[in-house]
């Protein structure tokens, strides 16, 4: 494992992921630019009345009168400076808005693929050691079931069940708001706020993950060098463990980097049913306020996350098998 | 499955060695590999189907021994006739249940199985909750298909002409494709409705715009490895355009994982839909089971009935998309599924 082949694949998808960031900054601006409505109708729309000269003053604050290339310009120039812009709405920078946001879609996200990755990858491998048999049956029917099952609506009846019901955990928020806690039960009291919304989210993958997982631990059984490690006396669960699973696991981390926007999309439904203080609900706001400054700077830093996850997915790929090579 | 037939015996003539696609996109064993006829009645598990020993003997095509796969498969036939069942539902609404779904029949808050009259009980403004459920299906049936029909044509415009002609049209289309693919298709999905505003026309336009990228990228992987083989060069000696040896040579030779796939886009469409539904940013003129859910939820501690009813709805549907999908992969990739 060299160094030098690392670089090299970090340099590859840096030429790759730079065209497509900025492709991305573009098509978001024109998209942006086809809203009808801007800012300023939704302030005045929302103050009650507005005459001609109070619109025309708040879009020349807001920069809103300029022609779409001066306005994709002087956003690109922003950009270069680390400024997202400033949001009207809000009163804010964008930027200051969503690193706010930002860190609690991260945290549930992260639970949330970790716990996807972990019950899937058991789960499939519970299913490629008895493939055919019942457990393989029953786990490959419920795999089926979540995969099928719309995420706000299992979120919706794990409240029903958990807080309405039941009575173990609380219905939404990320902590109890008053309740003065710190240290350990504060602790406690957010993780109980996050089990819910991450198991929503999480489902979905669970199946996904088992799928793939019990398929490519199939195709791997019926390799050659798992018929040597056998031939040459391994015990069955070394086998299965060390040779199977560690070759089954490339495809399964390819296809989580490849979900991790996929999970950034799921967040903006299951933080809006937990309202959960995240990006997505961000997003859903600014949608809701037409707050094109917010709502860019969500959508360019989601995207910007994807790509920096695919690159780190390259790199970690490259780490697991040395097959792959800098082309 | 007339379709898949006719495209699958085109390629008897000729023998091919099966392409392999990129990773994949979806889960389900193995997407889209296909082996030569030879290959498959040769490896063809004996158990399944009496392979034809003696050379002389009239072989089924392709697509006949995929449709008696495919009828072979229980519950590949179950989730269809469920379908078809839903299907049914929903054409028949308007005899079925000819007055506005959303308008006020009877006293709110009925719960299901409370007043025969209405089986699943009334909502919060005493609407029928079993109306809504079938002028829903209808909704999410239409918004599926037409937005899978929308996103595959579009992937198969976009995937077939960057891997038939390479070069830099193929670099420009690739790079469209990542651009797309690389935002959060559900984000991307809310701004292009809200800014669109919510109608049923453009919801399902939108889930189409988010979703064929990933055909386009089946389809290309597809197309590249198929334009190089002999029957792509003899329709090009014989003087074939390029439209018609995209259409018709190699196309139908790539069409069985593109089937596949179809069927997993309407179940995820429909899920989108629903999803947005939920949030509001549905047709605010007609009833799907999103927007049901998305009323119920209000009502969550009181009457979750009318959170859980149009919600399974929408699982059982999905459910029954999925397993006709993974019944198509075992039927159109039948080396994969032998022994499993």
């Amino acid at each position: 494992m060299s160094l030098s082949r690392l670089s090299g694949v970090l340099r590859k998808t840096l030429i790759q992921a730079v065209p497509t960031a900025i492709g991305i900054v573009i098509l978001n601006f024109l998209l942006l630019q086809l809203a009808p409505g801007d800012a300023a109708d939704v302030m005045a729309g929302e103050a009650g009345a507005a005459t001609e000269e109070t619109m025309a003053m708040l879009r020349k604050q807001f920069g809103l009168d300029l022609p779409v290339l001066d306005q994709l310009l002087a956003y690109l120039g922003h950009l270069a400076q680390g400024s997202l812009g400033f949001s009207p709405r809000y009163n804010m920078p964008v930027a200051d808005l969503i690193a706010q946001r930002l860190p609690g879609t991260l945290l549930l996200m992260g639970l949330s693929l970790s716990l996807a990755l972990l019950l899937g990858i058991a789960l499939g491998t519970v299913m490629a050691l008895n493939a055919g048999r019942w457990p393989d049956r029953l786990i490959s029917v419920g795999s089926l079931v979540f995969y099928s099952v719309p995420g706000f609506w299992i979120g919706l009846m794990l409240i029903v069940l958990f807080s309405v019901k039941l009575g173990w955990l609380p219905s939404g928020g990320a902590e109890t708001i008053g309740a003065g806690l710190s240290g350990l039960d504060s602790l406690l009291d957010k993780a109980r706020h996050m089990l819910l919304p991450a198991a929503s989210l999480a489902l979905f993958y669970v199946a996904i993950y088992a799928r793939l997982t019990r398929a490519t631990m199939l195709e791997v059984a019926s390799q050659d060098f798992i018929r040597t490690a056998t031939a040459k006396g391994l015990t069955p669960f070394h086998v299965a463990t060390r040779h199977i699973l560690r070759n089954a696991l490339l495809p399964v981390t390819t296809l989580a980097g490849m979900h991790f926007g996929g999970i950034l999309g799921g967040a903006v439904v299951v933080e809006t049913v937990y309202s959960w203080p995240g990006l997505g609900r961000l997003a859903f706001e600014a949608v809701m306020r037409r707050d094109f400054n917010v709502l860019l700077g969500v959508l360019l830093l989601c995207s910007l996350l994807v790509i920096i996850v695919n690159m780190v997915v390259d790199l970690l790929q490259a780490w697991l098998d040395p097959r792959i090579e800098v082309r | 499955m007339g379709v898949i037939e006719r495209s699958l015996s085109h390629s008897e003539a000729i023998v091919w060695a099966g392409p392999t696609s990129e990773p994949l996109v979806l889960p389900g064993p193995g997407f889209g590999l296909l082996t030569n006829r030879e290959d498959d009645a040769a490896n063809a598990p004996d158990a399944q189907a009496p392979a034809p020993v003696v050379a002389t003997a009239p072989s089924p095509s392709n697509g006949q021994r995929a449709l008696k796969a495919f009828l072979r498969n229980p519950s590949g036939l179950g989730a269809l006739a469920f379908l078809l069942l839903v299907a049914g539902i929903a054409l028949a609404a308007p005899f079925l249940y000819p007055d506005d779904p959303l308008a006020m029949v009877g006293r709110p808050f009925l719960w299901p199985g409370q007043n025969p009259e209405f089986p699943l009980g009334t909502d919060s403004l005493g609407r029928d909750v079993a109306a809504g459920l079938v002028w829903g299906a209808r909704i999410s049936l239409l918004v599926g298909f037409t937005a899978m029909a929308l996103g595959v044509s579009a992937g198969i415009a976009v995937g077939a002409t960057a891997g038939y002609f390479g070069g830099w049209i193929d670099d420009a289309l690739v790079r469209l494709t990542e651009v797309v693919q690389t935002v959060p298709s559900f984000v991307l999905l809310v701004v292009l409705v809200a800014i669109a505003q919510p109608s049923i026309t453009t919801v399902t336009g939108a889930i189409a715009m988010v979703t064929w990228p990933m055909v386009a990228r089946l389809v290309r992987a597809e197309f590249r490895s198929l334009r190089e083989k002999d029957f792509v060069t003899a329709a090009r000696a014989i003087g074939s355009g390029p439209v018609r040896i995209i259409l018709r040579e190699i196309l139908p030779n790539a069409l069985s994982p593109i089937i596949v796939t179809a069927s997993v886009l309407v179940a995820s469409a429909i899920l989108m839909e629903s999803a947005l539904s939920f949030l509001g940013l549905g047709d605010p003129n007609l009833v799907s089971w999103g927007s049901m859910i998305g009323a119920g939820r209000e009502l969550l501690r009181t009457a979750w009935y009318l959170t859980a009813i149009p919600g399974f709805a929408i699982v059982l549907t999905v459910l029954a998309l999925n397993l006709v999908g993974d019944a198509l992969n075992d039927a159109l990739n039948p080396h994969l599924s032998a022994g499993r």
